[in-house]
């Protein structure tokens, strides 16, 4: 990869009690660049993915982030919060979570806390409604707006956010992580429970993101129509080992990879998702029928 | 409509003799019998009569019940409503001396409960027929609390007119300001208990610890420091956050029942603490309690009919004749401002970025890390607010009462307090108003109905249980609406939004 580094994973470890979820995994992840992370079940994506936004720390390794402007961070030893806070690294979940009962445009707010809190002076300013706050406050909107236009939810800006559809909840998921300004967005699963029209219209918006907003993407994702097709540098985890890593078309043809997603011995009854799956990441491995 | 199946009518009465015969298996140990005190001995009475009648009620009013839900409601109404009015009538008037006027009661209970039920049920068919009402139809509550919040804008300003004007109308005498006086201690304890419960929803069992820290703050700082209400107020308030730091640190990592129970402990840690007075000024009175605590004066004039040597009576200023309603009528008027200061406070910072990272971390802790929100801070800032509003409403109790004992603080304030915020329905300003004046002004109004006071009050918490589980006033209004923007014309959107 020619582009800048910026996140370097560096033998991550993850041990819960006997069990290894992550062993020994190190890859890099460019800026400006969409890096997806794929596995089969229990491979250890989401552990690695919590390992990296502070929700869990990691037993070894080390993970350094490099900012645009030149900032270090290790983010392995910061706070949960103070990842996004101070490193700037987003993340949305794999099982939505919103704010639901909040609105629409509350939810992208709230993703600018830091921000609006220090505006109001931690609150002592904000509660006479000095004019310093109010105009931060209408900048945080500008910057709502923009993403609410950007996914296509103006209108239903006031609406509680529960009471989307789900193809919706997930895109003002990304909208929301975008919202505090990120330098590095993770996304796991993004593309989970969506039919192919919405699956088209979030790759658009990851591409956007990666190409406008000028910040690298790290995802998780199972559904290769998205991986394959917008990702710029695939890793593939197994038994939460490093199995390989490179292009999207590298990975496709790699032998680990096959063996990994469809056992040592190649069997000619395959269950219908994995021959699926097989068929969009290794063309040539079932007999060259495609 | 009815998920239950339509029984025939003998498994119908079937039905109603296993209930009559399970209520008789619980009844006999609890009604059959009953312990008298006798100068030597206890002995047992028996009140087998008073049993087998109310057997028979349940047993009846199951069958009732069978029928209602098997499409007979009308002729349940029929029979149960007039019971139901006489009973209401015999109790206005008592048109009939009664033996056991505690079943005559039971069997009122009884025949109104059924009524209602009866009549949901009338409703319903009805409803079922009308496809027009089928929209509209629904539960008298609900189209009540409908009115309220469609007129909910004019509900405010207009309650707290009232609330300004309510010592100098005619009904209102010294009780009636009062029970006023007490209704707003509990609005002003609701509204503080509302931003740790309603807004960062965490369940604080153990609120009144808080109330109980600003009522002692302001006893010593009165009678120890020498300070009057006004001084010591703030620093009463400031005690009570810094307590409700001092709880939070411990917690920060609990949530939902876990937290509730290690509320609970620390309420009844601060009240023991206090019963077992620790060595510190006037706190060694342990359970006697704190006395003679200072009235609050109005610029340095007390009300009082004969003043200090050197200083002025109230009523002797203003030229008025000296009348104790006037200090009661001054002490409404300070729990109304410092109501008032919650409301506008708790108004104000819920549309702030603390007030929004409450509630969101009310609905998703983890969300709340992953964008970069500290939930220590957040939790704590709620935690020392919601006390702090308890320290005040503390500090002005114990200046009411005059006198305060850690027996004013025990667990039945606190319950009574959360009560008040989940009836009103979590978050909701108006609600805790509603809530109060029928769970503080209810009981106190209606006194006469003595043993059946506590009947009807957990009567309406099962009804409201029932038909507003989300609390009375449970609509909650975003804090911040999207100004549209010039192209987006309003009917282009109410178009789309119909489209939709």
């Amino acid at each position: 990869m020619s582009e800048k580094q910026l996140l370097k994973v560096e033998h991550v470890t993850m041990r819960f009690g006997g069990l290894v979820a992550v062993d020994d995994v190190s890859f890099d992840a460019g800026d400006r660049a969409i890096t997806a992370v794929i596995g089969p079940n229990g491979a250890g994506k989401t552990t690695l993915f919590n390992c990296l936004t502070g929700f869990y720390k990691p037993t070894v390794g080390r993970l350094l982030l490099t900012t645009a402007d030149g900032g270090e961070h290790l983010l392995e030893r910061m706070d949960g919060y103070r990842i996004p806070q101070v490193a700037r690294v987003a993340r949305t979940f794999q099982n939505i979570r919103l704010f639901p009962r909040m609105s629409v445009l509350e939810n992208l707010l709230i993703a600018q806390h830091n921000k609006l809190m220090r505006a109001s002076g931690f609150t002592v300013l904000g509660l006479f409604g000095l004019p310093i706050y109010r105009h931060a406050e209408s900048k945080a909107v500008d910057l709502a707006r923009y993403w609410l236009e950007r996914i296509g939810l103006v209108d239903r800006a006031d609406d509680d956010a529960g009471t989307l559809p789900y193809g919706d909840q997930r895109r003002l998921e990304i909208a929301r992580a975008m919202c505090t300004e990120p330098c590095l967005l993770c996304l796991d699963e993004p593309a989970a429970g969506l039919n192919p029209r919405e699956t088209d219209e979030l790759n658009q918006l990851l591409v956007f993101i990666r190409d406008h907003e000028k910040i690298g993407l790290l995802l998780i994702e199972h559904d290769m129509a998205v991986v394959m097709k917008i990702s710029d540098h695939v890793i593939v985890l197994d038994h939460g080992a490093k199995i390989s890593d490179g292009t999207p078309d590298a990975v496709k043809n790699d032998p680990a990879v096959i063996r990994a997603y469809l056992g040592a011995e190649e069997d000619e009854e395959l269950p219908p998702e994995v021959a699926s799956d097989l068929v969009s990441i290794a063309p040539g491995a079932i007999g060259g029928t495609h | 409509m009815q998920n239950e199946k339509i029984r025939s009518f003998p498994e119908m009465v079937k039905d109603a003799v296993i209930v009559g015969a399970v209520s008789a298996a619980l009844a006999l140990p609890l009604v059959g019998f009953k312990t008298v005190d006798r100068t030597t001995q206890i002995e047992l009475e028996f009140r087998f009569g008073e049993m087998f009648y109310a057997v028979a009620v349940i047993a009846i009013g199951r069958l009732l019940l069978s029928l209602t839900a098997a499409g007979k409601a009308r002729a349940v109404l029929f029979i149960t409503a007039p019971l139901s009015i006489l009973g209401l009538l015999e109790y206005a008037f008592e048109l009939v001396p009664m033996e056991w006027p505690e079943l005559a009661g039971l069997t009122w209970l009884a025949a109104t409960i059924i009524a209602i039920r009866a009549w949901v049920f009338t409703r319903r068919d009805k409803a079922a027929d009308d496809a027009v009402a089928r929209a509209t139809a629904g539960l008298p509550v609900a189209a009540v609390v409908t009115l309220f919040s469609r007129f909910g804008k004019f509900l405010g300003p207009a309650a707290a007119a009232f609330a300004i004007l309510m010592p100098f109308l005619p009904f209102a005498d010294q009780r009636m300001v009062d029970i006023g006086i007490l209704i707003l201690t509990y609005i002003m304890l609701g509204w503080g208990l509302n931003v740790v419960v309603g807004l960062a929803g965490l369940l604080d069992l153990g609120y009144v610890a808080f109330y109980a820290v600003g009522a002692y703050a302001y006893a010593l700082l009165s009678l120890e420091v020498g300070l009057n209400f006004w001084e010591a107020l703030p620093l009463a308030g400031a005690c009570a956050a810094t307590f409700g730091i001092l709880l939070g640190f411990p917690v920060l990592r609990l949530r939902g029942d876990y937290l509730a129970i290690v509320t609970l402990g620390f309420g009844e840690m601060i009240r023991l603490v206090l019963l077992n007075g620790p060595d510190f000024g006037l706190l060694a009175n342990g359970a006697k309690g704190i006395g003679d605590i200072p009235r609050p004066s109005f610029f340095g004039m007390e009300f009082t009919a004969a003043p200090k040597p050197g200083a002025v009576a109230f009523s002797d200023y203003f030229g008025l004749d000296f009348s104790p309603i006037q200090r009661v009528i001054y002490l409404y008027y300070i729990i109304l401002l410092l109501a008032f200061i919650t409301n506008w406070f708790t108004l104000r910072i819920r549309k702030l970025p603390i007030g929004r990272a409450w509630e969101a971390l009310r609905e998703d802790e983890i969300a709340c890390r992953a964008l970069g929100i500290n939930p220590r801070n957040t939790k704590l800032t709620a935690f020392a607010i919601g006390a702090m509003f308890a320290g005040f409403a503390g500090s002005f109790f114990a200046t009411r009462q005059g006198f305060i004992s850690p027996e004013s603080f025990n667990f039945m304030e606190s319950a009574v307090i959360l009560a008040i915020v989940v009836l009103g329905g979590m978050g909701s300003q108006v609600g805790v108003v509603l809530a109060a004046i029928v769970l503080i002004g209810g009981p106190e109004w209606f006194r006469d109905l003595a043993a059946f006071r506590m009947l009807a009050f957990g009567g309406l918490m099962v009804a409201v249980m029932v038909w507003r589980p989300q609390g009375l006033l449970a609509h909650r209004e975003p804090t911040i609406k999207l100004a549209r923007s010039p192209r987006e014309t309003p009917v282009a959107v109410s178009v789309r939004e119909k489209a939709t």
